[in-house]
């Protein structure tokens, strides 16, 4: 657009006469110069004329954009501010039309060549008489703002794992880049951790999804029924293998292959996975045709693999191959910043399982099951919830709600998790080292012969330490047995 | 020898964003500044990555915008294309300039009014 000297001086008459200096008059005592309001306010100011052209722009808006004032005055301001909005939906013609203000969110191009993020406001500014003489925009630098909201919807959940600490922010934000890879993938970390999730969500995540996952736990069979399950058989391999079978390995063709304990995996069948990592050939016992198994191998441990490789207990060169990615899941003491997001998450699922009005933890609770070292880590606290939830009648669950052992073993507990710190091993499973791993059954029996041993067999004491009717007691005695 | 300008257009100015162009003139010109040829281009949609490739795919030497964010024209400048940004104003009053032999990034071709002029 080219404008006439004669243009000019009709739309610039009312507000250019005094712009390099204007002063508003009439609303203090005396005139003040309109550059002293507006240069101490913390947001980009600019003031158009009904054709949009720069009038006037304050420091703050100067320093959003780039330009000085005296560069850009009498330029369009969709030129100068560069906004998505401008071009498409110009805030200043809208409130124009409507006459009222207009607000919106976009991004601007500055002249150092950043896309930044702004709340821009539209307002325009009419005389007396209700002409309009221009209008008023302000921008407000919404960065801190978005990184925040980033920061606030960042994943904190991937699969079946929660969780809100950073350790496990770095995870999520890992999890899904991994995923879509077909790298080996190690994952370490104590017991209850979530090893076996975490595996699952990774090929659930994957291109493999529709495809099979296989589970191989290889320190819950012999050596030799071991290779058999992994590599199959052929009919005939030994005595009693009356048909082919075709293993595990080649049942997880095309999909995933998860080997946890990949630690107790014997030294004679580590050479045999190693030289299938290589080959990526499986050949069934008694057999020598091999079968091309395309798999993606998970594997996971909750033992010092490089402390084993040192001891000799496991080989280096497997160890390499299956160290691709290596995820370490901390144990939940070092995110007990998540411990309040778990412990709802449990009780909100097992409130809703058992179909219980249970809504809430005391305050006393929520202190007892902060400071308790979880030795079973998260397994373990869904343990505790989950007993919490089923004896709790009420709305809140309270201290007497608890397992008892967490207040008896604490001790015991403390001494479990500094061995695991020291040794990356797990608890040898002494009696007193928690419930970690049982299930609800084997807890509720324990306990109420917890109670029983505490009440020297006095039944209605042992029903008043477990908050249980004499009848209810009797009913659980008999249903587990122990009446004899 | 002839050198071929790009220039982002929106209405008949500078288009104020690299990233929302849907529209662009190509202009041919030879060593004298003479126009050879000259030719509209409408994109299908914004797109900074397709406008990218367009300015590749025309071989276009300089291209002239408004603002351009810093990634893309690090890719063009890496691409041994020349960058005009910041130019504000009538497309064909930039074009004039580059004719004259004159560098145009960071200008205004904007008539901003005899207050300028006077100054």
């Amino acid at each position: 657009m080219i404008y006439s000297a004669y243009n000019y001086k009709i739309m610039f008459e009312k507000l250019m006469d005094s712009c390099l200096d204007p002063a508003v008059a009439g609303l203090f005592k005396s005139p003040v110069v309109l550059s002293s309001l507006l240069e101490p306010l913390p947001l980009g100011v600019v003031i158009v004329d009904p054709e949009r052209r720069v009038l006037l722009m304050n420091q703050a808006l100067e320093a959003l954009t780039g330009f000085t004032r005296d560069e850009v005055r009498g330029v369009p301001c969709y030129a100068v501010l560069r906004g998505n909005v401008c071009m498409h939906q110009c805030p200043v013609l809208e409130a124009e039309a409507g006459g009222q203000p207009i607000r919106r969110e976009g991004d601007l191009i500055n002249r150092g060549r950043e896309k930044i993020p702004v709340r821009l406001t539209s307002v325009p500014v009419r005389d007396p008489q209700g002409a309009l003489v221009g209008h008023l925009e302000t921008f407000e630098d919404i960065r801190l703002l978005q990184q925040l909201n980033e920061k606030f919807h960042q994943p904190f959940s991937f699969g079946q794992l929660i969780g809100r600490s950073l350790k496990m922010e770095e995870l999520f934000r890992i999890l899904p880049v991994v995923a879509r890879t077909d790298s080996s993938v190690l994952i370490t970390g104590e017991t209850g951790t979530g090893k076996d999730m975490v595996a699952e969500a990774l090929h659930q995540a994957s291109g493999r999804a529709k495809e099979p996952f296989i589970k191989v736990n290889c320190g819950a069979l012999p050596e030799t029924l071991m290779e058999s399950e992994l590599f199959g058989h052929s009919k005939g391999a030994f005595t009693g293998a009356v048909g082919d079978k075709p293993g595990r390995i080649r049942l997880a063709h095309n999909g995933t292959l998860y080997l946890t304990e990949i630690g107790d995996l014997p030294l004679s069948l580590q050479v045999k996975l190693l030289t299938f990592l290589d080959d990526k050939i499986v050949y069934p016992l008694g057999s020598t045709r091999g079968f091309q198994a395309e798999v993606r191998v998970v594997t996971a441990t909750h033992r010092h693999l490089e402390r084993m490789v040192r001891e000799g207990r496991f080989r280096e060169d497997l160890l390499f191959r299956l160290n691709v990615v290596r995820l370490h899941l901390p144990p939940l003491r070092e995110r007990s910043e998540d411990l309040p997001l778990l412990m709802d998450h449990f009780l909100g699922a097992f409130s809703l399982r058992f179909q219980k009005k249970v809504r809430d933890f005391s305050q006393e609770v929520r202190r007892i099951l902060q400071t308790y070292p979880y030795p079973g880590n998260v397994r373990e606290l869904r343990n505790i919830v989950e007993y919490a939830a089923n004896i709790c009648q009420e709305e809140v669950i309270k201290p007497e709600h608890l397992p008892i052992y967490i207040f008896e073993n604490a001790s015991l507990s403390e001494r479990a998790v500094a061995q695991k710190e020291e040794a990356f091993l797990p608890p040898l499973g002494e009696v007193g080292s928690g419930t970690s791993g049982m299930n609800w059954p084997e807890i509720e029996r324990r306990l109420i012969v917890e109670a029983l041993v505490r009440s020297k067999g006095r039944k209605s004491r042992a029903a008043e330490i477990l908050g249980w009717g004499r009848s209810t007691l009797w009913r659980k005695m008999k249903h587990y047995e122990l009446n004899s | 020898m002839f050198k071929k300008v790009l220039i982002t257009v929106w209405n008949s100015d500078i288009s104020p964003r690299f990233d929302l162009t849907s529209e662009v003139v190509i202009v041919a010109l030879n060593d004298e500044g003479s126009v050879l040829q000259e030719r509209t281009v409408v994109l299908p949609h914004a797109s900074a990555e397709e406008l990218c490739h367009l300015i590749l795919t025309e071989e276009a030497g300089l291209v002239i915008c408004g603002g351009i964010e810093e990634e893309y024209h690090q890719y063009l400048t890496w691409k041994k294309v020349e960058v005009s940004d910041s130019v504000m104003g009538p497309w064909d009053r930039a074009l004039e300039q580059v004719r004259a032999g004159e560098p145009v990034a960071g200008s205004v071709f904007y008539d901003r009014g005899p207050r300028q002029a006077d100054a």
